[in-house]
């Protein structure tokens, strides 16, 4: 299986997923530019990505945590989501995410 | 200055990692002060995780990030470590004799032999809320914490969040504003149940609001509000506010380490793998911060690395002097420092 990740800069990358990995973790590991700083907690918000219409809908709804830690971005939107939260699975194959301003390291920030 | 400390070691950081450095630093006979931008010990794990369990502590199957605190906290007792809490390092400077001097934002000012950099994933900040203009108020009429009570008397008060800093300074304010309204986007909350319970028997009593919905935009001028703007269900509604606290959490930033002249990989600290050395000689680096070849982000690898940093600073602090490697289990010098023989 696969995602699609656009960076910070527009650039899109396909990554390969893992069946029950977190979507956070698999960004990471590839290098993208992603903070995360919890560690997959739900307690950071630094994993922001906006999910592309169409695959949004497939994702259970965020808990209170996601949604409060969400509203506490900068640059929240409809589409909003901590990748911490969304765990990878055949359905999600294919997913397209963009990594939010807000979730870039601070060397790096966008 | 009068307000000087002198000591062996200063350890920026006390997270799990900088607490068990104070352990291993403290078998050698080396004096630690921590200092710590937080108001508590743990770090990271103890504030963004303190419930959630932990499984990759050797001998715990599973300690939730407070345990693991309290538990380090136990350990270096016999060490007598000194804590500075609530505040940040602001410079670190060598001196010509090779030791360094560090100012804090509280205006203190210490003397030490050796530096240990254990600052996780750098600098606890508050997080700004997503407000337009919010920064031309911030520590004038918007503030992100409370430093002085005073500040905020017979003022007109609204404090945003659900966690324990909104709860806590709700109940700890509102006996000396001229009003106080606390705003959450949902009526469900983070803090302590006590508190909760509290801040709803006072809202019953008519002495503080509880409005449910977002902060919006702020009014006034010369970085005083007078107004701030509450998107709710029914509209938005304009309050009349002379001061605003945001809770809304913490993130973290490299903050001034990254001024401090130490040569740097993405945002971390490059050290030598035999010492945990920064490249500044006496200036250590452990734990999340730094950075060499094969790097894992474990407390484990911070509790080896303070290990070896350890031997390396008691090079630093007692010069020439021999050291002689110990186990804990069987010397005799060793548990009585620990006060167990």
């Amino acid at each position: 299986m696969k995602i699609l990740v656009t960076d910070q800069s527009g650039v899109e990358h396909e990554l390969e997923g893992l069946d029950g990995w977190r979507t956070m973790e698999v960004i990471r590991d590839w290098g993208l530019n992603i903070k995360a700083e919890c560690g997959g907690a739900c307690s950071c918000a630094t994993c922001h990505v906006y999910v592309e219409d169409g695959w949004f809908e497939k994702l259970p709804e965020p808990s209170d945590d996601e949604e409060d830690l969400l509203y506490s971005t900068l640059d929240k939107k409809p589409n909003s989501r901590l990748s911490c939260q969304i765990l990878l699975s055949e359905d999600l194959d294919g997913m397209r995410v963009t990594l939010a301003p807000s979730a870039a390291k601070d060397s790096e920030a966008a | 200055m009068s307000n000087e400390i002198v000591t062996d070691v200063v350890i920026i950081g006390a997270g799990p990692v900088g607490l068990f450095a104070v352990f291993e630093l403290g078998l050698l006979d080396i004096k630690c002060h921590l200092i710590d931008i937080l108001d508590r010990p743990g770090g990271q794990c103890a504030e963004l995780y303190p419930e959630k369990p932990i499984y990759d502590i050797p001998g715990f199957p599973m300690v939730t990030g407070q345990g693991l605190t309290d538990n380090l906290m136990q350990q270096i007792a016999p060490f007598g470590p000194e804590f500075h809490f609530s505040r940040m390092v602001t410079k670190l400077e060598k001196q010509e004799d090779g030791s360094f001097r560090l100012e804090t934002d509280a205006d203190e000012v210490f003397r030490c032999k050796v530096v240990v950099i254990a600052a996780g994933g750098g600098s606890f900040q508050p997080k700004r809320p997503p407000v337009d203009g919010i920064e031309e108020y911030e520590n004038k009429s918007v503030f992100y914490a409370v430093r002085k009570m005073d500040d905020f008397r017979d003022q007109d008060v609204v404090i945003v969040g659900g966690g324990d800093s909104a709860l806590d300074w709700t109940l700890n304010l509102q006996p000396i504003v001229r009003s106080l309204t606390l705003v959450h986007r949902r009526d469900a909350f983070k803090a302590a149940p006590a508190s909760v319970n509290k801040m709803k028997e006072l809202v019953m009593e008519g002495k503080i609001n509880f409005l449910l919905g977002q902060i919006g935009k702020l009014e006034g001028k010369d970085g005083q509000i007078d107004h701030v703007h509450i998107s709710m269900d029914s509209g938005d509604t304009p309050l009349p506010a002379t001061r605003l606290l945001p809770f809304f959490g913490l993130t973290m930033k490299l903050g001034p380490v990254a001024d401090w002249g130490l040569e740097l990989n993405d945002n971390l600290i490059t050290v030598d793998t035999e010492k945990f050395e920064s490249s500044v000689p006496g200036i250590f680096a452990i734990g999340d911060i730094n950075h060499y070849p094969g790097k894992l982000k474990l407390i484990l690898s911070g509790f080896h690395e303070a290990a070896l940093m350890a031997q390396a600073a008691k090079a630093v602090v007692s010069p020439g002097e021999r050291v002689v490697f110990q186990y804990t289990t069987s010397s005799t010098k060793l548990q009585k420092k620990l006060g167990v023989v």
